[in-house]
């Protein structure tokens, strides 16, 4: 069995109140980190820790915490980002609904580390019920002393808030964010300036992911030393995985970074294998965003040593090969799923989410749905396969922020290793209509599934 | 878009006036143009839609242009500027649903309400579309009901038409 730092209570009745939370070790960390730590210290063990930011960048938090700007009397703000949109994902979702202190006091730790007095959660407007379990939680950490004014007599101000979205996913990049928090429409800005030196209403400002923020809880309680001993290399500490698709058991599990693919996919422990008996075809391992993956390269690196759920091994082999950690949206296709179809439904979610600011997003991201309808429905042309190629290459990399990259790789990646399927598309326009491609033969390799029994 | 439907004269009630006082205090003075997304999130919840006569109200209360409400309001998803159906079943069609059943489901609804998407069923009770990814991909199919937005999940054809029935009898 895994550890778990995040969900080792989840199970517990009554566990998303604060008494209970409190009653199994909750709200230690705010004590031990506002009573015997200064703010520096508490960034200096999430230094330690390895924690990289687990909304999908991955980029490491306490360099991030580091980089803020602290000019004397101007304000500075956490917000954390809770506007889990991302195809795949919804790890967010369930850590709310069911162990809210959890972020909470991941906040507070967090607000004192970086000196702010004001913090917002901004949760994508769709999540009402949690919005309201937060605005809960909140409630009753305030009336336990754990917010407001002079926090546990340490002279320690804190006002923390919900800020629910309108409903788009653009909102998750952290300047749009911003943007939506300031009442306007969710455009990104340009960098630089980076949010640490202005952000909202200007001021310097840490955008961190729930995940990311509720693991600071351990940190803080164990020390960053103890949990960059869990994982392996640079991937250290247990991540929440969001499983979806083709699976005998999908949902959300924690696991400890560095654990194999095909355990997670195929052990009892975890997903339980492909369900209905069949077989797997692909994954996306990271949430939409990031290059599907054939079965083969899912379960193996190029050189045949397995591949393993940690940010650098599901990266090896770049592109040509690998994939990327992403956000932890594990999404399965078993032997029936069509990728033409699942990449032009990728595709009009990017089209439907481009906040239309930049012209090759705004653009691109139209045409490559049009052309991937068209070849799914029997229309499409041989030369059409190229198109969308160039038209990927054309949006990544030119965009003000990665939505336009997030909207050519699934693209980019689904030819790449599915050609022969695109091209059947395009050779049986009347077969393809109501028949399924199958595994043909890019995806040897492909693992029987033992589970036979589906859900 | 912002085609001028029929034009009510609005009016906020003072309970809608002062959860309005208390989002604004949630952010620093001068600084009150912040409460616009949950503002009209409470107009909507209240009127079921948002009409110019309601965003034009909105603006005067943040003093701001109304432009300023439009263009949120155009830019979001979740806002409507045309009146629903008091139900307004909002199913995720989205990779991941598709994978187990959405798009079936999507007919089946259709099929069910007798209407298209975005479209009112005659009783006015009724409208679906479908959405983006609504963050329970394990779940899937799923669908919401604002203004709560209640949420359904793991759904079969049987257990939406167990739903439409319950609706219609509240």
């Amino acid at each position: 069995m895994a550890r778990k730092l995040l969900l080792e209570h989840i199970n517990v009745p009554g566990i998303n109140t604060f008494d209970v939370y409190r009653q199994k070790g909750g709200y230690r960390a705010v004590e031990k980190a506002l009573k015997t730590l200064t703010p520096d210290e508490v960034v200096e063990e999430v230094k330690k820790s390895g924690l990289r930011g687990r909304g999908g960048a991955g980029f490491p938090t306490g360099m991030k915490w580091s980089f803020l700007a602290k000019p004397e009397g101007v304000a500075r703000y956490l917000v954390c980002n809770a506007d889990e949109s991302e195809p795949g994902t919804f790890k967010d979702r369930y850590l709310m609904t069911h162990i809210p202190h959890a972020l909470i006091e991941g906040m507070i730790v967090s607000s004192f580390a970086l000196g702010a007095n004001t913090s917002y959660i901004y949760v994508r407007g769709e999540m009402m019920p949690q919005i309201r379990i937060l605005e809960k939680a909140i409630a009753e950490a305030k009336n336990a002393g754990f917010l407001g004014k002079n926090i546990l007599g340490t002279g320690y101000d804190l006002e923390l808030y919900v800020q629910p979205g309108g409903g788009a996913y653009i909102c998750g990049e952290e300047t749009a964010l911003l943007e939506s928090l300031e009442g306007k429409r969710g455009n990104p800005r340009i960098k630089p300036p980076f949010p640490a030196i202005a952000g909202l209403y200007g001021c310097p400002t840490v955008v961190n992911n729930v995940e990311s923020i509720a693991a600071t809880v351990p940190i803080i309680n164990d020390g960053g030393d103890e949990y960059a001993k869990i994982g392996i290399g640079r991937s250290t500490g247990t991540k929440l995985i969001s499983a979806s698709g083709n699976l005998v058991r999908p949902g959300v599990y924690e696991i400890d970074l560095g654990l194999p693919v095909e355990e997670f996919i195929y052990s009892d422990e975890y997903c339980g294998g492909i369900a209905n008996g069949k077989r797997l075809k692909a994954t996306v391992a990271g949430g939409s965003s990031v290059p599907i993956l054939p079965a083969n390269l899912t379960l193996k690196l190029a050189n045949g040593e397995p591949r393993l759920m940690s940010y650098e091994s599901l990266s090896e082999g770049g592109f040509a090969t690998g994939s990327m950690m992403g956000s932890g949206g594990f999404i399965a296709f078993d032997e029936d799923q069509c990728i033409v179809r699942n990449t032009w439904n990728f595709s009009r979610f990017y089209h439907h989410e481009s906040c239309g600011q930049c012209s090759p997003c705004r653009e691109g991201t139209g045409w490559m749905e049009k052309v991937l309808h068209r070849i799914e429905y029997g229309h499409g042309k041989m030369s059409d396969i190229d198109l969308l190629v160039d038209v990927s290459k054309k949006i990544e990399g030119n965009t003000i922020c990665p939505l336009g990259d997030a909207a050519a790789w699934p693209v980019a990646s689904a030819i790449r290793h599915f050609r022969d399927e695109f091209e059947w598309h395009v050779k049986e326009p009347i077969k393809c209509l109501d028949t399924n491609y199958g595994l043909a033969n890019y995806a040897e390799p492909i693992v029987k599934a033992e589970v036979t029994t589906g859900n | 878009m912002l085609k001028v439907e029929e034009q009510q004269p609005v009016e906020f009630s003072s309970a809608l006036k002062e959860k309005f006082d208390e989002i604004i205090s949630r952010y620093p003075k001068g600084k009150q143009k912040s409460a616009l997304l949950p503002m009209l999130h409470e107009v909507q919840a209240e009127l079921g839609w948002l009409s110019p006569n309601a965003m034009d109200k909105v603006a005067a209360y943040l003093d701001i242009q109304s432009i300023e409400v439009y263009e949120v309001a155009s830019f979001y998803s979740m806002y409507f500027l045309k009146p629903q159906g008091k139900y307004m079943l909002e199913v995720c069609r989205t990779g991941p649903c598709c994978l187990v059943g959405a798009e079936k489901l999507m007919n089946h609804i259709e099929k069910n309400l007798g209407v298209k998407e975005g479209e009112v069923t005659s009783d006015g009770l009724f409208s679906w579309r479908g959405v983006e990814c609504l963050a329970a991909c394990g779940y899937g199919p799923v669908l919401q009901i604002g203004p709560e937005y209640t949420f359904y999940e793991n759904l079969n054809e049987q257990k939406v038409d167990e739903l439409i029935q319950d609706l219609r009898k509240k």
